[in-house]
């Protein structure tokens, strides 16, 4: 397990460093210029010039790419050059905003999606099969910014129950903390629970006909142990790939969520990175979040060699 | 004194009811987050929102665009116009102590020209030299006489910042930013908030009446409306037009409105690059054909509601430097067709480009209707901001839809556009006798003399349309009808003096 480990996270360092060129290089392509975006209105000549020297606009793209690149492995990822701040602070600040965000949203998703896949899966071709399609199609056909612009009118301003937008930490107030992101991430939450539902519905009913349920059931175990402890830890498997893939998403930040509820997490910080041209941003967001996929990949494969003994040894 | 413990326990009771009186909060929702806290560098509109609380000028404007004094009690230009004489307020303090005096005047102007990253400096580019007369009288000398000078005291280049606080940060005086006004910088958390606290040392505190101001970005129109109703801001900017009525008829809102000093138009490219070898940027006559057949009347109907203020100059009907002699102009589909057989033509072809808001897109696109019945094929491109931008310094455009957001001085609405070579003049547009006209209204400091020029110009500009202006938008804001006191200027800036919120 240990070698396993060390060898994906050595896998892990090519991987980086070539999605770092390639979005370091997608960037340049993008159309327009960043100093007459951050120039201001009035786009004056001195100022356009002192920004070019200043951030080396003026060096080859590979230049400065080497730039970046080092400064990023001493961990300085540069500055922001919309408003001065450095990019590993506006990243610590953003992180567990997100990673609150993600996991909420992710708990609110298995809490759904699981139980109304083994149900589903059970009750095949009943009314509580169709029922739970018919749920897990609309969250998922449903757009974000629709149903949340629907649950601020109708759970804040008209009932008044939970505030409409904004962020708390959790260590100053979790009470509020959880008030303010609970409409965000039963948002998110329900889109990705019809994923998951489905998931799980079709990995159970493949179990479910499988030779060993049949024998558990010849044993007379209770149909809750046959389902729970038998069928659902097998049909499992492909649900944590889906759910790990998901929160690697979610990590990414989820940007008409974010804007709607304005959550400042990543979603919201790259977008607006990614108009202002703002490069050592965006850079440092991708850098970011490619890193956390991985490491919810790695965690992905961890987690199958725990549900199933067999593939410990491969 | 009968109970004396029964009265010392109502007077507690009374003062701890004026304490939570006095503890309030001002929650305000913003369209964009602000870039950079510090006003030698920062360039956005909404940064210059939260300045409106945080740093005082050297000089004010009233709602209808008079310079009055702020941090400046009075002021005299000499003879020739080449220096100007300000009298400084006693007794005022930066909000970490440091003193306001002629010395820090001098640091801040010498800041604003020579600071690496600062963003002002050619707005104080007249300046030569500041000599500090006494610590209350401070004198700049100018190259030039400069007439503008005094407006830009009235923004961002006539902040004064504490020069401690400048010294110790230097670059990262945006982090933590120290000026004079009445409340101070607490806490920023980017896309979320900026928090302000009262000063106490304000020099003008009985007229300000929170104890924090909180500023927060929500771009969504519709999401920062619903929290106004929900009671999680207390007012907001920018409220759509399309909202108005609803929250007019919300007896727990309240609304204000001022016609801004900004614009929206059509640049025409008339000689940047080979692009501007085409009908429209060859001939006169098409460009007024094109000003004719829009009916600036029915593009604010059908856009915005009829909230906003059409327009055919630089400056709004209402300005004082609005010339009179070109009125408005109904729709004349009939003489735009004419016109553009004068100039040789049945049909033309034209490409307008746009900036991807929805509004933009729906005022091209009535535009495009509009011309349509004249004869002017208009071609939309829609290009995302930064990259509409580059295409215009570029010359890679036919006409493009661009708004300025305005200036006190009228120069700053006219001069940089239509002056041959100026740095916004992205169509190149070039007349020798307009040049003259507007590097003319720079010298005088007479306003008189200034409209004379003005309109000497704008007498060419109405004919030869390098740029056909279009509305000036309506700052629109909502607020709980608890808030109190607010005046809305024209320059868009949200002034806490005198607001207060009743409970």
């Amino acid at each position: 397990m240990f070698e396993f480990i060390l060898r994906r996270l050595l896998i892990a360092i090519p991987t980086i460093l070539l999605i770092s060129m390639f979005v370091f290089g997608m960037q340049k392509l993008l159309p327009g210029d960043p100093v007459l975006a951050m120039a201001g209105e009035e786009r004056d000549p001195a100022t356009i010039e002192m920004l070019r020297e200043k951030y080396h606009l003026n060096d080859p793209i590979p230049q400065q790419y080497l730039y970046w690149i080092t400064s990023a492995a001493r961990g300085d990822l540069g500055i922001s050059l919309r408003t001065q701040e450095p990019v590993t602070d506006l990243i610590g600040q953003k992180l567990p905003v997100t990673i609150q965000l993600a996991v909420m949203a992710l708990i609110v998703a298995l809490v759904i999606g699981i139980p109304a896949g083994v149900l589903s899966a059970y009750k095949k071709n009943t009314w509580i099969d169709w029922l739970s399609n018919i749920v897990a199609l609309s969250g998922l056909s449903i757009p974000n910014f629709w149903l949340g612009i629907m649950l601020i009118l109708l759970v804040s301003v008209r009932l008044g129950w939970l505030p409409a937008s904004g962020y708390v930490s959790p260590w100053e107030d979790p009470l509020r903390s959880f008030q303010t992101m609970l409409m965000p991430a039963v948002v998110l939450g329900t889109g990705l629970a019809a994923a998951l539902m489905r998931h799980t519905r079709s990995a159970m009913l493949g179990v479910l006909k499988s030779d060993y349920v049949r024998t558990a059931r010849a044993k007379g175990l209770s149909e809750r142990v046959v389902l729970i402890k038998h069928a659902l830890r097998n049909a499992l498997v492909p649900v944590v790939t889906v759910a790990t893939l998901i929160f690697g998403e979610l990590l990414g930040g989820a940007v008409l969520t974010e804007q709607i509820f304005t959550i400042p997490g990543f979603g919201k910080l790259v977008v607006d990175a990614v108009f202002s041209r703002d490069y050592a941003v965006v850079q440092g967001i991708v850098l970011c979040t490619a890193i956390a996929f991985i490491a919810m990949n790695l965690l992905a494969d961890i987690a199958y060699r725990l549900l199933n003994p067999r593939m410990r040894n491969q | 004194m009968k109970n004396p413990g029964k009265t010392l326990a109502l007077a507690a009771a009374m003062a701890m009811m004026a304490h939570f009186a006095h503890a309030t909060d001002l929650r305000i929702g913003l369209q964009e987050d602000p870039d950079v806290l510090d006003p030698d560098q920062s360039r956005t509109f909404v940064g210059r929102i939260v300045y409106a609380s945080m740093c005082d000028k050297l000089v004010d404007i009233t709602p209808d665009l008079k310079i009055v004094p702020m941090l400046a009690t009075g002021w005299k230009w000499s003879d020739d116009g080449k220096a100007l004489t300000m009298t400084l307020r006693d007794g005022v303090t930066f909000q970490d102590g440091t003193p306001f005096d002629a010395e820090a005047v001098k640091y801040n102007i010498e800041r604003s020209k020579t600071f690496e990253l600062s963003r002002r400096k050619s707005e104080v580019k007249s300046i030569e030299s500041v000599d500090v007369v006494d610590p209350h009288t401070v004198t700049f000398n100018l190259a030039a006489p400069d007439a503008t000078l005094l407006a830009q005291f009235a923004d961002r280049s006539g902040m004064m910042l504490s020069p401690t606080a400048a010294e110790k940060e230097g670059a990262d005086f945006g982090l933590h930013p120290v000026c004079a006004g009445p409340f101070k910088f607490a806490e920023r958390v980017q896309q979320d908030k900026i928090v302000l606290e009262k000063y106490d040392g304000y020099y003008d505190a009985d007229k300000i009446h929170f104890d924090k101001v909180i500023f927060r970005p929500i771009p969504d129109t519709t999401v920062r409306l619903a929290n106004l109703r929900a009671g999680d801001l207390d007012m907001i900017e920018r409220l759509a037009p399309t909202d108005l009525a609803s929250v007019k008829a919300d007896d727990k809102l309240a609304t204000a409105s001022a016609v801004s000093i900004g614009y929206q138009g059509i640049t025409i490219n008339t000689a940047n690059t080979d692009r501007a070898k085409n009908p429209l940027g060859e001939s006169k006559l098409v460009r007024q054909a094109l000003s004719l057949a829009i009916d600036r009347d029915a593009l604010n109907q059908v856009v915005f509601n009829g909230a906003f203020a059409p327009g055919n100059q630089p400056f709004p009907p209402t300005s004082p430097w609005y010339d009179k002699d070109f009125p408005l102009q109904p729709r004349d589909v009939e003489k735009a067709k004419a016109l553009l057989k004068e100039a040789g033509y049945d049909k033309v072809s034209v490409e307008m480009q746009t900036s991807p808001s929805p509004q933009t897109q729906q005022v091209a696109q009535v535009i495009q209707a509009m011309a349509a019945e004249a004869g002017i094929d208009i071609k939309i491109v829609t290009k995302e901001f930064a990259t509409m931008l580059k295409d215009q310094t570029a010359g890679d455009f036919q006409s493009t839809q661009v708004g300025w957001s305005g200036r006190v001085d009228p120069d700053g609405n006219i001069y940089g556009f239509v002056v041959t070579g100026a740095g916004l003049n992205d169509g190149h547009y070039s007349n020798p006798e307009v040049d003259k006209a507007l590097s003319d209204a720079r010298l005088s400091t007479d306003p008189e003399t200034r409209k004379k020029s003005y309109d000497a110009a704008q007498a060419i500009l109405m004919d030869e349309l390098p740029i056909i202006y279009l509305y000036h938008p309506v700052w629109l804001w909502a607020y709980s009808a608890k808030l109190k006191g607010y005046t809305p200027y024209a320059d868009g800036m949200i002034r806490l003096q005198n607001v207060s919120l009743e409970n």
